[in-house]
């Protein structure tokens, strides 16, 4: 690997400021550009064409065998019928409180865990770990533990002589328990980024400050939050992100039940396929596709926006 | 150092990108059976210990009658009901279903488009010598696609002869004498009415098993039901088939842990003596005979009552089936087997195996004495005549929510009244991708 020259002086002397830019640039290209076409060619294969079938089949009532053109009934179906719609709320619910806790713990974390604390690296393993744990591990493990009888949460509960509540049983807590199991899984990475963002802030900044006389508030608030920022934006478009989309954890713990109580778009999804409904099930696709793309984008722009103008 | 130099590394690896392709492309091949015994793959779900216990039963003896053709079972498939759906119908639609396969008759079988993905078996012999309801359940207008694998069973309630004894309770015949009769074992301590929706499945019993009073009131319901000329929220009869949930809710009977039970729980609840009823179907049976074999004796079984204690009767549930891909390599040898299934000697080698759990659906077949309490308690049912099958083997019709809206009804979150509502929408999406008139 020593070998390898750096490509970044062929790169400058070509666009060096001033030149405009030149067709030669091309001519110089380290590699031909048919090396895209396997990527290429499996990118439209398995992603690029589906996706625009998806678009058709989501107007379509589709038994695998037989399409019929219904216009927009599928999404009329999505967007009327109680337990889907019930989908759509629980998936704004989950993805705005667990990318939000996500943050606020994250941050925490990791302030903690930059500073000067006895253990710091075990710590840092401690808090990392649960990201390394299959999802479909922690649901199963988070079921037993929540288990209203037998789960060691009530049990232990009990033992301080507090009645616990049905964790993932009662239909107005399920959501909020698959939450906080959702957000103790995820939290390490958010740290993680943290830390990162956090140590490469220079000591002079504080050092500065606390020669000024700033507290230790007034330096997290006016050091730390700003120049975390662009940690702040990746945690929470990676976040919300995987919270809108999320699916194992909640179909592990609760298959979306009771009832509906915890069905998010992706599991409404899944079972619309399971059931037979294709076509809705497509529609369902493109309405998480569109919620996803809807709330990510403009937030990307805005957060990136805040970042520049510092 | 790297023997690749910058340039030609990358390329390397592009290279072996394309080859592997290339390959992955060309590994897929025959297998060639010309010499030896050809082998019969049958695949099914994990879930149930005894559809697997039956199959490896079924395949032994076949393999031992005849030197031919070996039937291997494979139960690999997932336990979850959703996952094996989906995986059904995306092995049979890609034509990566094996040989053979294990699933439900009646409406989840119509669900799989057998038309156009299954072995149709209607001009074979055997078919003759099977129970016309049944082969009603397997069927379309075009064809008949399986052989069933075990025995007809009823749903309705499993109740502690003990307790019944202990309070001198009645076996009751109306809906209304069940109730008293829950409100007298509430009162004496006991569970009257035990729910296990942790299996979430387990919440739809009381509704589907009280078909038989649907039924009793108008034999051809179900046909105007598939037709969209009545429902479940607008008629007086069928609706109580969700208010009795609610009933049995709004009671205050359920055992403490009903929101997350599982069916061994409450099949051992009941056969222990700590709750009194538990809605369940037959085949359940063969749980209680495996894990509690001294208190056997000690469940019996009535159907679902409804208004009039003249019109009791029993809702019974087709047993699963064999099928065939319409694609498979060895049609002969599947009919062969599946010509052994429905013949009076696989009955003997299921009775053998599993004890007597139900009617068998092949002429033929007999029942040896000494069948366990809740089969003895169905057998009336059947010598009378008074049974109708449950819904979805008369309708292609069937909401696949309907457990859910009965985990809400069972668990005081929505009304009977309402739940019938959202399951009539809900059944109303299946029929309209099923393409049904009137929908």
């Amino acid at each position: 690997m020593a070998t390898l020259a750096p490509p970044d002086t062929t790169q400058a002397v070509v666009t060096a400021p001033g030149t405009p830019p030149p067709r030669r640039k091309y001519a110089h290209r380290m590699y031909p550009q048919w090396f895209l076409l396997p990527g290429a060619a499996i990118f439209v294969v398995l992603f690029i064409a589906p996706t625009f079938a998806s678009f058709y089949y989501a107007f379509t009532r589709w038994t695998l065998f037989d399409v019929e053109f219904i216009g927009l009934d599928n999404f009329v179906t999505f967007f009327t019928d109680p337990q889907l719609s019930k989908g759509f709320t629980n998936t704004l619910i989950f993805g705005t409180l667990t990318s939000g806790l996500k943050v606020v713990l994250g941050l925490l974390i990791g302030v903690l865990l930059t500073s000067d604390i006895w253990a710091r690296g075990y710590l840092r393993a401690v808090v990392f770990f649960p990201v390394l744990v299959s999802t479909v591990g922690v649901g199963i493990t988070f079921q037993a533990l929540m288990d209203p009888y037998d789960g060691l949460i009530n049990q232990a509960l009990a033992a301080l002589g507090i009645d616990g509540p049905g964790w993932l049983t009662d239909p107005d807590l399920a959501l909020y328990s698959i939450i906080a199991v959702d957000v103790w899984r995820g939290v390490g990475l958010a740290a993680l980024i943290y830390m990162a963002g956090l140590v490469a802030i220079p000591q002079e900044y504080y050092e500065a400050a606390k020669v000024d006389g700033a507290s230790g508030w007034h330096r997290f608030r006016n050091i730390t939050l700003p120049l975390v920022r662009p940690a702040t934006t990746t945690v929470v478009i990676l976040s919300l992100i995987g919270g809108l989309r999320e699916f194992q954890l909640i179909w592990v713990m609760t298959g979306g039940g009771p009832g509906f109580a915890s069905d998010v778009l992706a599991s409404v999804i899944y079972k619309q396929y399971a059931y037979g409904f294709f076509g809705l099930s497509t529609a369902g696709n493109v309405v998480l596709f569109v919620v996803v793309s809807a709330v990510i984008l403009p937030l990307f722009w805005w957060l990136n926006r805040k970042q520049t103008d510092l | 150092m790297s023997p690749f130099t910058r340039r030609s590394r990358p390329a390397a690896i592009a290279g072996l990108a394309v080859a592997a392709l290339a390959l992955s492309g060309c590994s897929a091949g025959g297998t060639d059976d010309s010499e030896g015994p050809v082998t019969l793959e049958w695949f099914q779900g994990s879930g149930v210990e005894t559809n697997i216990a039956t199959a490896e039963a079924l395949a032994d003896a076949f393999n031992a009658s005849q030197s031919d053709i070996v039937v291997e079972v494979d139960a690999s498939g997932p336990s979850d009901s959703a996952q094996l759906d989906n995986l059904m119908k995306t092995r049979l639609a890609t034509n990566e279903m094996p040989d053979m396969f294990w699933y439900n008759s009646g409406s989840l079988l119509q669900a799989l488009n057998p038309d156009q993905t299954m072995l149709n078996i209607k001009d074979e012999d055997f078919v003759g010598d099977l129970d016309d309801a049944w082969i009603a359940s397997v069927s379309t207008d075009d064809g008949v696609y399986g052989v069933p694998v075990q025995t007809a069973g009823g749903g309705g309630i499993f109740y502690s002869i003990p307790i019944y004894e202990e309070l001198g309770l009645e076996v009751p015949k109306t809906w209304d004498e069940f109730l008293a009769n829950s409100d007298a074992i509430k009162d004496a301590g006991y569970v009257a009415v035990e729910q296990t929706y942790g299996d979430a499945w387990t919440s739809q019993i009381i509704t589907l098993a009280d078909f038989y009073n649907v039924y009793a009131s108008d034999e051809d319901w179900a046909t105007k039901y598939t037709a969209n000329e009545v429902n479940f929220a607008d008629d007086p009869v069928a609706v109580q088939s969700f208010t009795k949930l609610q009933d049995v809710y709004d009671g205050g009977y359920l055992n403490e842990d009903f929101a997350s039970a599982l069916l061994n729980d409450g099949l051992e609840a009941v056969a222990t003596g700590t709750a009194a009823h538990y809605p369940m179907l037959g085949f359940a049976q063969a749980t209680i005979a495996t894990n509690w074999p001294d208190h056997v004796d000690d469940v019996g079984y009535f159907g679902i009552p409804g208004d009039s204690a003249d019109a009791n009767g029993m809702t019974i549930w087709m047993p699963p089936a064999l099928y065939a891909p319409a694609n498979t390599e060895h049609p002969d040898a599947v009919k062969e087997f599946m010509a052994f299934v429905a013949s009076p000697e696989a009955c003997d080698v299921l009775t053998d195996a599993l004890g007597v759990t139900g009617a068998y659906l092949v002429e033929g077949c007999t029942l040896p004495d000494g069948a366990p309490r809740i089969v003895a308690d169905m057998l009336p049912y059947f010598d009378s005549g008074d049974v109708a099958p449950a819904l979805e083997f008369l309708s292609p019709v069937k909401g696949p929510n309907l457990m859910q809206i009965d985990v809400e009804i069972g668990s005081g979150v929505r009304t009977g009244e309402s739940g019938a509502e959202l399951y009539d929408a809900d059944a109303a999406k299946q029929a309209q991708q099923l393409g049904l008139p009137g929908w």
